[in-house]
């Protein structure tokens, strides 16, 4: 894949990188044991997995500050375990159940975080683009330097909300980055069947936003792409578009046949650019972590991982009056 | 007490508002420096600034999804939509995002949002400049449906709106702006100076939302109006010669029933009017509920006048408009029933 190389003496500290290592492999161990969970009944409907992504949402997490704005589309688990949401709410969510971040109300596809500036979790394609506009539009209004960071994916870049949107915040200078992650496939459709031009970065040149193309299976790559693109928002600038090339390993949703690529080409990025592996490596070449080390996180993730689907089948199922509350203020 | 017609009531109320609250954020195609293509937002922009009164591109879709990602943060824009007939874009962020966000975010996030839009026909504007959608919102749970018929409680009815912790969807029956209709299109129109419900007060007041308004006291029958159509069917009253009572909804969603039964139960008799085009109209949840609450009152079969099934038209717009004369012919059969 065409993308930036990482530099060869990359320039983070041994916490940082076992921290992104760590917070990668969080999100992977999850997405696994939610598949698991859905292949056993215990999830139901939809249910789309970020495995292959993570380097992506953890890159960005690490160039946000407390207060810095995020919304994105319906694949939104490794968003929101990267902010810092509660695994064990975000399961007992996807089960359907009182513990979840919306009490069962949500599902998969939209939860949400006050308190960790998550804004959703939508599930119609590109539709959370403008609500990140007017997320950025607010905090400009009251000037407290924060920003959004507006995910969505190449399958989104087609939409129309997403140029008006461009246009607006270019037109109003919003703190607003467009992150576009480029999965490379819209659902079932591979860009080149779906998209005229290529390169989805460009796509703010005609509204005067800059772009740039990010290595996504590089979590370095990513994060410093991020810090410049935090600094051109708070410097005042207006929005900044990140085309970040990254890779989904499974399907689009739980029910894909998967017939739109081929087995060899999933597994060729699998072997050669998946980002967890990426930071392993560096971790243990860099001298930054042992192999025990190493294991340790790996255990303490999957103790984090399986409480959270204990959590998300012991918490009761919402009581039937849910049905009717939060649909309205109580008046 | 001055009297306003109700494009200088709705825009004293969003003076009101951006006045005491500086989270209220008025925009719109055309709303700002130009005052908007109705003039209710006239003023406004000279007075509290570019950053709270402000000209959008012309993007109903971002233009509602903007006003979502603000009201998330606790913001409370009040949103003008040009005609009502350019909203369907913004449906998808009306109905999907800020209807649902309170319910689907257990309620840490919520939507007091307003979408102002000019609605119905009467003014010769074609297919596209005259529909009245009212029951695509109704139809919403999450939504409020709000429709003034006068100065006064276009005023006190916006307030109110923009002071709602929920997204309301306010029409503005755009026949009425400048003065009452009662139904003659080739007759002088009288201006609203010239009628008691133009008298407004100046500052702060509302009128509650989800309460309903007899207009017109009456014995024999209860015609269910909103918008335009109330002074219709005060004119087809008349011209039917029954003692009507005529109730003006006000607000569509959540729905006065009470008002609306404690009349049916007096008159026995109920004939329910409206622009829109007849079938799955607001007026088939209006004769559903009336049924239901007062089967055993009614006399006659509830009766409804509307526009027709057929596109808004543009020369024939008086033989599709809802005039005195249909409505009248359905006075006198319910009566005669």
């Amino acid at each position: 894949m065409a993308a930036r190389k990482a530099t060869k003496k990359p320039n983070v500290s041994s916490e940082d990188l076992t921290q992104y290592y760590r917070d990668m492999l969080l999100i992977r161990r999850f997405e696994e044991k939610a598949g698991q969970l859905y292949g056993m009944g215990l999830i139901g409907g939809f249910c789309h997995l970020y495995i292959g992504q993570e380097a992506v949402v953890v890159g960005l997490e690490a160039a946000a500050e407390e207060g810095d704005k995020r919304v994105t589309s319906y694949r939104d688990h490794g968003h929101m375990l990267a902010c810092g949401m509660d695994p064990n709410g975000v399961m007992a969510e996807l089960t359907g159940r009182e513990g979840g971040y919306s009490k069962g109300k949500g599902g998969s596809m939209h939860m949400f975080s006050k308190e960790k500036h998550f804004y959703g979790g939508h599930g119609i394609v590109g539709a959370q683009v403008p609500i990140g506009a007017g997320l950025a539009f607010a905090d400009k209004y009251r000037e407290n330097g924060r920003v959004t960071f507006t995910y969505f994916g190449d399958g989104a870049a087609n939409q129309g909300q997403v140029y008006e949107t461009f246009n607006m915040a270019a037109l109003w200078s919003l703190p607003v980055i467009f992150v576009i992650e480029n999965n490379q496939y819209a659902m079932g459709t591979a860009q080149k069947r779906s998209t005229s031009t290529p390169d989805l970065y460009i796509r703010g040149e005609a509204f005067g936003i800059p772009g740039e193309v990010v290595d996504g299976m590089d979590v370095l790559a990513v994060r410093d792409a991020g810090l410049k693109a935090v600094k051109h928002c708070r410097d005042g600038k207006g929005p900044y578009i990140l085309e970040i090339k990254t890779y989904r390993y499974r399907g689009h949703s739980m029910s894909d046949p998967a017939k739109y690529r081929t087995r060899e080409e999933v597994q060729k990025m699998r072997e050669e650019r998946d980002p967890i592996e990426h930071v392993r490596e560096m971790l243990l070449q860099g001298k930054h972590a042992s192999e025990e080390d190493i294991k340790a996180i790996d255990k303490e993730i999957k103790q984090v991982v399986n409480a959270s689907a204990d959590f998300a089948r012991e918490s009761p199922e919402p009581d039937l009056s849910e049905l009717w509350t939060d649909i309205y203020a109580e008046a | 007490m001055a009297r306003m017609s109700m494009i200088e009531a709705l825009r004293s109320a969003m003076d009101e508002k951006l006045s005491d609250d500086a989270s209220v954020l008025v925009f719109g195609e055309d709303v700002g420096f130009f005052g908007g293509v109705f003039r209710c937002t006239a003023g406004l922009q000279e007075k509290f600034g570019e950053e709270r009164v402000f000209d959008t591109p012309i993007n109903e879709s971002a233009i509602v999804g903007l006003a979502v990602g603000m009201a998330a943060q606790g913001m409370r824009p009040c949103v003008e939509v040009q005609f009502a007939d350019y909203v369907y874009p913004a449906y998808d962020q009306i109905t999907q995002e800020a209807a649902r966000l309170r319910h689907r975010s257990n309620e840490q996030f919520t939507c007091p949002i307003v979408v102002r839009m000019p609605t119905g026909g009467g003014i010769f504007g074609g297919q596209t400049h005259s529909q009245s959608p009212e029951a695509l919102f109704t139809h919403v749970a999450g939504l409020k449906v709000v429709i003034p018929s006068t100065p006064y409680d276009a005023k006190g009815l916006l307030i109110a709106s923009i002071e709602d912790p929920d997204p309301v969807i306010f029409l503005e029956p755009k026949r009425i702006y400048n003065g009452p209709f009662y139904g003659d299109h080739s007759g002088k129109s009288v201006p609203w100076s010239q009628h008691e419900s133009s008298e407004v007060p100046e500052g702060h007041y509302t009128v509650p939302l989800g309460k309903a308004v007899v207009r017109q006291p009456g014995n024999d029958i209860t015609i269910l109006a909103y918008g335009t159509m109330v002074y219709v069917a005060e004119a087809a009253a008349k011209q039917a010669g029954v003692d009507a009572e005529i109730i003006d909804l006000r607000t569509l969603l959540p729905l006065d029933l009470e008002t609306i039964r404690h009349s049916v139960e007096k008159t026995g008799r109920c004939v329910v009017v409206h622009e829109a085009t007849r079938t799955s109209g607001f007026g088939a949840e209006l004769i559903a509920e009336v049924q239901e609450a007062c089967f055993w009152h009614l006399k006659a079969p509830i009766r409804r006048v509307a526009g027709w099934d057929a596109p808004y038209p543009h020369a024939q717009e008086w033989d599709y408009f809802p005039g005195p004369e249909r409505i009248a012919a359905a006075l006198k059969l319910a009566m005669e029933e």
